[in-house]
């Protein structure tokens, strides 16, 4: 009985420990919201999403033309890697078992660890370069670019849930094999690649380092692809290193809105994912 | 049963599974319009076979035939012979339902008409398609319902109008009642007496008493050897080998 006694005592403390754990891998989070919300829920006004930013100082100043540089930005990375991302996956889930296949996979996966900054110099040397200016293009492709890697793995894995059948069933119709990769397996897939791309487009929306050199920042509003973008996250980041209160205050509600986008892109995604758009296939 | 014109011709069909040498030497007529059952034990080579007249077989990695398959009178595995093309002429049914399940019944049943760009009146296509299935009177308050809210045995029916909608001659059944219950199995049976006076039809099956109620004629395969071919009622009643008398009787198998 009395080593019953010890096995439930160990088992309690082993049970705390972990909800210790739990609690202290929290408290960063937790402090992280906490703070980003008492510092910039003050700063929050209608004027704050539309009006563009102003000199130290001058009252009425606001981050809209970042807030639309960051949504045209993920818009041109959605250009250059969903197509990318969502056919390479496709092709590996298809046609993917080859060697070809097994080098796509592996490039693939030593991509994903790529330092977004080194995705942002690459951006630099493909777009920047030869253009011979910052533009909001160079931005799109950079983060275009970091979206292919992780979309073609998420799109890989989907695909390939898809049953035969399904494949088998297409190509008996005298479907040719592209139209069945396409309109019968991949629309099977479609609700979990939906919420992969909402994923990684979230993800992109969190880049700082890739848009330093090559979107650049702008002043004013921008709507050309070839000229330099505002984004929140370099607003944010030159905001936070200025040596104004002002600005600081700014960099708080632009990094709470940011918070905001971001995480309602991840709720969209699991909320899709929730309510049955990828049901899973018999 | 009266001798019609062989529709389909297999001569010395050999098929593999790399090194694994699944059918042997298999020589066997179907009849235009008729029915021809495939039975055997399992593994022995039914639905290879007939997989190879659709050409789905060469899908598999590391599969080979060797022999020839003609239909009509042209080899089907000629060089100038899309496997596509083959494919809407000789349409298949699987052994479990398998309807798109992202799609909704009508959209099934048009599935190849749109992915192959057949115009047309898709909707009376549709209509007649699942007429000829018998899946009429259930689905037509609610052709926009998903497919996969049907029963199994309507999704089985659903996948036979599916295969006619691109109008096929041929028409290849993998063992299509072995997911169904009995009232669903009845039906696709009766079903392919209703087709068979516009498909030449090709069924694999399990059952024996299926073979015997729905087919005209009968082929058994043993090991990946045709042991026996001819009608029905001879192949169950007076067979020539002893080994199909033996299957047929349940001694083995």
């Amino acid at each position: 009985m009395t080593q019953l006694a010890r096995r439930h005592a160990v088992n309690a403390a082993m049970t705390l420990l972990t909800g210790l754990a739990v609690v202290v891998a929290l408290i960063p989070l937790a402090l992280l919201l906490w703070l980003v919300v008492s510092k910039g829920a003050s700063g929050l006004s209608w004027s704050f999403f539309t009006n563009l930013p102003t000199p130290v100082g001058e009252p009425g100043g606001g981050i809209g033309n970042a807030l639309l540089g960051t949504l045209y930005l993920v818009g041109l990375a959605c250009l250059v890697g969903l197509p990318l991302g969502v056919g390479a996956g496709v092709f590996l889930a298809e046609r993917g078992d080859g060697r070809f296949g097994s080098f796509i996979r592996f490039t693939a996966e030593v991509l994903s660890g790529v330092p977004s900054i080194v995705v942002g110099i690459v951006a630099y040397g493909l777009v920047v370069v030869p253009m011979k200016r910052f533009s909001a293009l160079a931005g799109g492709v950079a983060l275009g670019l970091l979206m292919v890697p992780t979309l073609a793995r998420t799109t890989e894995e989907l695909v390939r849930l898809v049953p035969g059948s399904l494949r088998e069933a297409s190509l008996a119709l005298g479907i040719p094999q592209w139209k069945t990769s396409l309109r019968v397996v991949l629309r099977t897939a479609l609700g979990g690649v939906i919420t992969a791309v909402l994923l990684a487009v979230a993800r992109a929306a969190g880049e700082t380092a890739p848009l330093l050199f090559t979107a650049l920042n702008n002043q004013y509003w921008n709507f050309a692809p070839d000229q330099p973008t505002a984004s929140l996250t370099v607003q944010i980041y030159n905001y936070a290193i200025s040596p104004y209160e002002d600005w600081h205050q700014k960099a708080w509600t632009a990094a709470l809105v940011l918070l905001i986008l971001v995480g309602a892109l991840n709720l969209t995604a699991r909320f899709l994912t929730r309510s049955g758009l990828t049901r899973e296939q018999r | 049963m009266t001798a019609k014109a062989d529709k389909i011709s297999v001569e010395g069909l050999s098929a593999y599974f790399g090194k694994t040498q699944v059918l042997r030497s298999v020589t066997a007529g179907m009849p235009a319009k008729s029915v021809t059952a495939i039975i055997g034990p399992s593994g022995c080579g039914k639905s290879t076979l007939l997989r190879c007249l659709n050409r789905m077989h060469e899908l598999a990695p590391g599969a080979r035939v060797e022999g020839s398959i003609h239909m009509d009178g042209h080899d089907i595995q000629g060089r100038d012979v899309d496997p596509v093309h083959l494919r809407r002429l000789v349409g298949m049914v699987f052994q479990r339902p398998n309807p798109f399940p992202t799609m909704s019944i009508f959209d099934n049943v048009s599935a190849g008409l749109r992915l192959n760009g057949i115009r047309g009146d898709h909707r009376t296509m549709v209509v007649q398609c699942l007429r000829q299935a018998a899946l009429w009177d259930e689905v037509k308050d609610r052709l926009r319902a998903p497919a996969i809210s049907l029963s199994g045995g309507q999704q089985q029916r659903l996948c036979i109008a599916r295969a006619l909608a691109v109008e096929p001659e041929v028409l290849l059944m993998d063992e299509p009642t072995s997911a169904l219950d009995p009232i669903a199995t009845a039906k696709v049976e009766d079903l392919i007496h209703e087709l068979k006076s516009k498909y030449t039809i090709v069924i694999v099956t399990h059952n024996m008493q299926q073979a015997a109620r729905v087919s005209d004629q009968t082929a058994f395969l043993y090991m990946g050897e045709l042991v026996e071919v001819g009608p029905t009622e001879q192949i169950f009643t007076n067979p020539r080998e002893a080994r199909t008398e033996d299957y047929v009787t349940g001694k083995f198998g």
